[in-house]
């Protein structure tokens, strides 16, 4: 039904007038009687042994509660932290997962690491108590360079050479054959910078025991309640699912970095049980920026083979992934998993071999960050095919073209793992060179010569692998969890409609997308309809929200429901029309019969589920409630391509991106104004990564951007007014034919915003970020200046 | 934050007398270093003296060639000012409409911030800095890295700017914070050409190589050729020592192309 609230219309978001009226409900927002505040002592050191921890003074400030240590929670049997993905090295031994208690016991290891939590009657007693705290370090040297871990002192005891694994993926044996055929090869070394997530809300948590009952309730900012409850319970040991709750409220942004069960949380949850009370922390942003997993931070060596013609042979890559400290929930899947197997991109390159040695050091842990390998995949990737394109003088576009996997290819199997349902790639780059006027793309570049300027235009054409996954797949590769979605359809009794998703929205708009289908595919009012998600207390079982998922998978499992609710309507129509069942058809909110003129709107079947006068009770059930589960049988894999111009002040070294286009193949698209706001916010972050962030540690092991003076978030005065545009190949195998869109903006962009400055100083790489200093460095030595 | 005695004097003598008796006191002018300081916990002062119920801190008036603007004169309010442009314009620069409404002058000019905006005013033009003790010399006022010619307790009351014949500041921001990497403002008043810089150095100073290079030949060319000494330059993840010295040049010249 194509309505103005349907699918393919641009519904104003029904979050917006509570979030920008103030009205939202976030964790913070919730207080409870009695509460307790909680404040977190932080090593100040990136490495340090945990001597002794005298808590008395602590103990006798005003107002405080009580002081909670590492030990403490190792007497209570408090579990450590799990990481949910087994990775193994090539030799087939399982990685090494180092013990990561909640707190601190005898040793700390990233500056920021908590070890103790002080709870107070106010805020300001639990810091004053903090602070009172005197703990006794012995400072260790901290490693800190990635590239040199391995060889480095070993952080923690059980894990030798500070190596998790030793992962690869690919035929090496035909890579290197390939490599030996190659007319040209291509080669790059790149740093993948490290990242600060950055959500808007900080982390948050309040936790609450219930006497009555022995239950217990925290409302926490995460992006997948139910995986905090799975781990809180059966890790963690807080106690059994069905006594304890978690509810995600309103979350102001994840962006991955909410999808973790972090040290706080568990601390909170377990203390408000010790003492009988809520207990409340919300982060600061200082401690957000210290203790929030990041994202990223590669070292890579990558080579491509290329034929004479340009046709790609082979593709190798050696990449050494930080992990940080502690292995965070899913962060050995990031580098593996979610990176190697997207190395073919778009390109039908036959043999590929990718080899990636996973390495602790004294930082704060790194996961999941929007795109979350893939990003990552798409940099080596789209740099490398660029440079082979300046290196063989063949046109950057072109040499793309002559490589795509065609229409005609689909299904596509690559040589990483992954088969590709469909698409056309062609397609959306042919969209952004329009858009982009490349062919007048000389002429720009002269003009900006005459002005003193430099000119330079580069392309990223992507593939991400989304809507994570088949179960099965994913759990014969390592993950120790499912990877379905729940989805409900509860129609009320006059006629409204309930959904409840296991999906969670931290700004992804699903109270609307949602209502959306529902309104389309019930013909049911779109004001109709309300979505309900963030409570393991309201939905099933499910994931939760991350690697574009929400409605790929979670938006399946409703439309799953809603046909058990469109079938069992069209059996109580059946009998109430005294009908044949498969006479009546649903179309546009009525139930018909067909070659009749009898019909019954949506509402008068609910009604009488509900009030069941003329109602088959003897073959059906009252009632008209659905619930779905959804495994996908497949990822699904938006693409596209971006083409970004940027304008360089020699003279200064300052980029400006003069223009982004940015084609996408989402697949159908629901609501087309949230996913260009989508598209808007990943781009963003993808053009951040490249001119802008930058999460630096000192030698040391200070972090020294660990705040807005140092750490550069992308603002809209550095921004271009992206073009955004898509084309559609519907997904093959999920109901909607969706595929998702929440990451490909910042996977696509950051590849196309440096090879278009490395177009411009004419150089083959410069380190992200490329800051003023960075490119005027360059120019300086041996660009075309 | 910390608990604090808070004081709101209404005359300077009071003003003063509370910092004296203070165990540690604290000026709070527009707090826009202050109060984050305080959220922070970075500092602990036992008193915080509230500078805005003093009179006639505040406003900006012209006598003769003489701009004199209040200490408590907000950014937003020089911005708005056509007194002395290269002024307004820096003002205006300053932070956010945020910062700009709440952030004064002599504030600003009192923590001797080095990546602040006013000082390469207060240096580059002919000022006099006037205090609750006497008149202190622009190109005195700023000793170290958060330091000031300012005794104890003394407190700005206004700054005096004679009008240049030509001035222009030009700014390269931070890209995080947007505080001034380098600063430049470049006056000329009859033939001597003053170069005022901000955010390069531990506090605001007078580049006199470029100085004496402009006053034989006000072009941007003259800019050309002339050493910036970087050794005692700020470095940090943005910008380098040596970074910033170029950059000095750069804007130097930036400023006095726009002043043809």
């Amino acid at each position: 039904m194509a309505t103005e609230t349907g699918i393919g219309a641009s519904v104003k978001r029904k979050e917006d007038a509570r979030f920008i009226t103030g009205a939202g409900r976030y964790t913070d927002d919730v207080g409870q009687h009695g509460q307790t505040y909680a404040v977190f002592a932080r090593s100040p050191y990136a490495r340090a042994r945990l001597n002794g921890l005298d808590t008395s003074a602590a103990l006798a400030t005003d107002g405080v509660v009580a002081v909670f240590t590492g030990a403490d929670l190792q007497a209570s049997e408090v579990g450590d932290l799990p990481c949910g993905w087994m990775v193994k090295s090539k030799d087939g031994s399982d990685m090494v997962q180092p013990p990561h208690p909640p707190l601190a016991v005898s040793s700390v290891n990233y500056v920021g690491e908590p070890y103790a939590v002080v709870i107070g009657e106010t805020l300001d007693a639990a810091k004053n108590g903090a602070e009172a705290l005197d703990p006794d370090f012995e400072e260790l040297e901290a490693v800190v360079d990635l590239a040199t871990a391995a060889g480095a002192d070993q952080i923690h005891e059980s894990v030798p050479n500070n190596q998790c694994y030793d992962w690869e993926l690919g035929d090496k044996a035909a890579t290197d054959a390939a490599f030996a055929q190659a007319h040209h090869v291509a080669s790059i070394d790149i740093v993948n910078n490290r990242l600060i997530p950055n959500a808007i809300e900080p982390r948050a948590a309040l936790g609450e025991y219930d006497e009555a009952s022995g239950t217990y309730t925290l409302h926490t900012t995460s992006q997948n309640p139910h995986l905090e409850r799975l781990v809180l319970a059966a890790f963690v040991n807080i106690a059994p699912e069905a006594r304890l709750r978690v509810i995600s409220p309103d979350v102001g942004g994840g962006f991955g970095s909410k999808i973790f069960v972090y040290a706080e949380e568990t601390a909170v949850i377990w203390a408000a049980g010790q003492l009988r009370r809520p207990v409340k922390w919300r982060a600061e942003r200082s401690e957000s920026f210290l203790a929030d997993a990041h994202g990223r931070d590669h070292v890579t060596h990558a080579e491509l083979a290329v034929a004479q013609d340009g046709r790609f042979l082979g593709l190798r890559v050696q990449n050494k992934a930080n992990m940080g400290a502690y292995l965070s929930t899913f962060a050995s899947s990031v580098p593996t998993y979610l990176y190697g197997t997207l190395m073919a991109g778009q390109y039908k390159t036959p043999a590929i071999y990718v080899e990636v040695q996973s390495l602790f050091t004294n930082t704060a842990p790194v996961d999941a960050y929007r795109g979350a390998g893939r990003p990552e995949a798409t940099y080596i990737v789209e740099r490398l095919v660029e440079t082979a394109a300046r290196e063989m003088g063949i046109d950057p576009a072109e040499l793309r073209r002559r490589n795509f996997i065609q229409p005609a290819d689909f299904p596509y199997e690559t040589p990483v793992a992954l088969t590709y349902d469909t698409g056309d790639y062609e397609a959306s780059l042919n969209r952004a060179l329009d858009h982009a006027d490349y062919a007048g793309f000389q002429a720009r570049r002269e003009a900006s010569e005459q002005a003193g300027k430099k000119r330079g235009i580069g392309f990223s054409c992507y593939i991400e692998a989304c809507g994570l996954a088949p179960s099965q797949v994913a759990i014969s590769l390592g993950a120790g969890v499912g990877l379905f979605e729940v989805g409900e359809v509860r129609v009320d009794v006059t006629g409204s409609v309930t959904v409840v998703t296991g999906s969670h929205s931290h700004g992804q708009s699903h109270e609307t997308t949602f209502a959306q289908i529902i309104s389309d595919k019930l013909g049911v009012p779109f004001e109709n309809v309300t979505v309900l998600h963030g409570d393991t207390g309201r939905s099933d079982y499910a994931l939760g929200t991350y690697g574009s998922r929400s409605l790929a998978v979670g938006g399946s499992a409703i439309i799953k429901a809603t046909d058990k609710i469109i079938a069992k309507g069209k059996k109580i129509a059946a009998h109430m029309l005294e009908a044949n069942e498969d006479q009546v058809e649903f179309e546009d909110g009525s139930f018909n019969v067909a070659d009749s003129n009898q019909s019954l709107t949506f509402g008068e079947v609910a009604f009488s589920a509900y009030v069941p006068a003329n109602y088959p009770l003897e073959d059906l059930e009252p009632g008209l409630s659905e619930k779905a589960f959804y495994d996908p049988p497949n990822f699904t894999y938006p693409a596209g391509a971006h083409i970004c111009e940027v304008e360089v002040d020699p003279d200064t070294g300052v980029v400006t991106i003069e223009k982004f286009v940015a084609v996408d193949d989402f697949g159908h698209v629901i609501n087309p104004m949230i996913v260009e706001g989508q598209v808007h916010g990943g781009l963003a972050q993808g053009i951040g990564q490249a001119l802008l962030e930058h999460g630096v540690y000192d030698d040391t092991g200070q972090l020294l951007s660990g705040s807005y003076m140092d750490y550069t978030m992308p603002r809209a005065d550095d921004l271009p007014s992206f073009t955004v545009d898509t084309t559609v190949t519907p997904c093959t195998h999920n109901p909607l034919g969706v595929k998702g869109c929440g990451e490909a903006g910042a996977i696509g962009s950051t590849a196309a915003v440096m090879n278009a400055v490395t177009d411009a100083l004419g150089v083959k790489d410069v380190p992200m970020p490329a800051t003023s200093e960075t490119v005027w460095r360059a120019l300086r030595n041996g660009g075309n200046g | 934050m910390y608990q604090f005695n808070y004081h709101k004097p209404s005359t300077l003598t009071e003003a003063t007398s509370r910092m004296v008796e203070a165990e540690e006191g604290a000026y709070l002018s527009g707090g826009m270093t202050l109060i984050p300081t305080l959220k922070q916990r970075l500092a602990a002062p036992s008193d915080v003296i509230d500078l805005s119920g003093l009179p006639g801190m505040s406003g900006i008036s012209i006598d003769g060639d003489i701009v004199s603007i209040g200490a408590m004169t907000r950014h937003a309010e020089v911005a708005a000012s056509d007194a002395i442009p290269a002024l307004a314009e820096l003002a205006g620069g300053i932070g956010d409409a945020h910062v700009r409404n709440r952030g004064t002058l002599g504030g600003s000019i009192a923590n001797s911030d080095p990546a602040a905006d006013y000082p390469a005013a207060i240096v580059a033009l002919d000022s006099t800095v006037r205090t609750s003790i006497g008149p202190i010399a622009g190109g005195d006022f700023f000793t170290g890295l958060f330091e000031t010619a300012l005794r104890e307790g003394e407190i700005v009351t206004s700054v005096d700017f004679r009008i240049p014949d030509a001035a222009a500041y030009e700014k390269f921001p931070n890209p995080a914070s947007r505080y001034a990497v380098v600063g430049v403002m470049v006056a000329r008043c009859g033939d001597a050409v003053c170069v005022g810089v901000t955010g390069a150095g531990p506090y605001a100073f007078r580049a006199t190589a470029l100085e004496e290079a402009l006053a034989a030949d006000f072009s941007p060319g003259a800019v050309d050729g002339v050493a910036v000494d970087s050794s005692d330059f700020n470095a940090d993840i943005h910008a380098s020592a040596e970074y910033r010295a170029h950059l000095v040049g750069v804007l130097t010249k930036r400023a006095v192309a726009r002043l043809g």
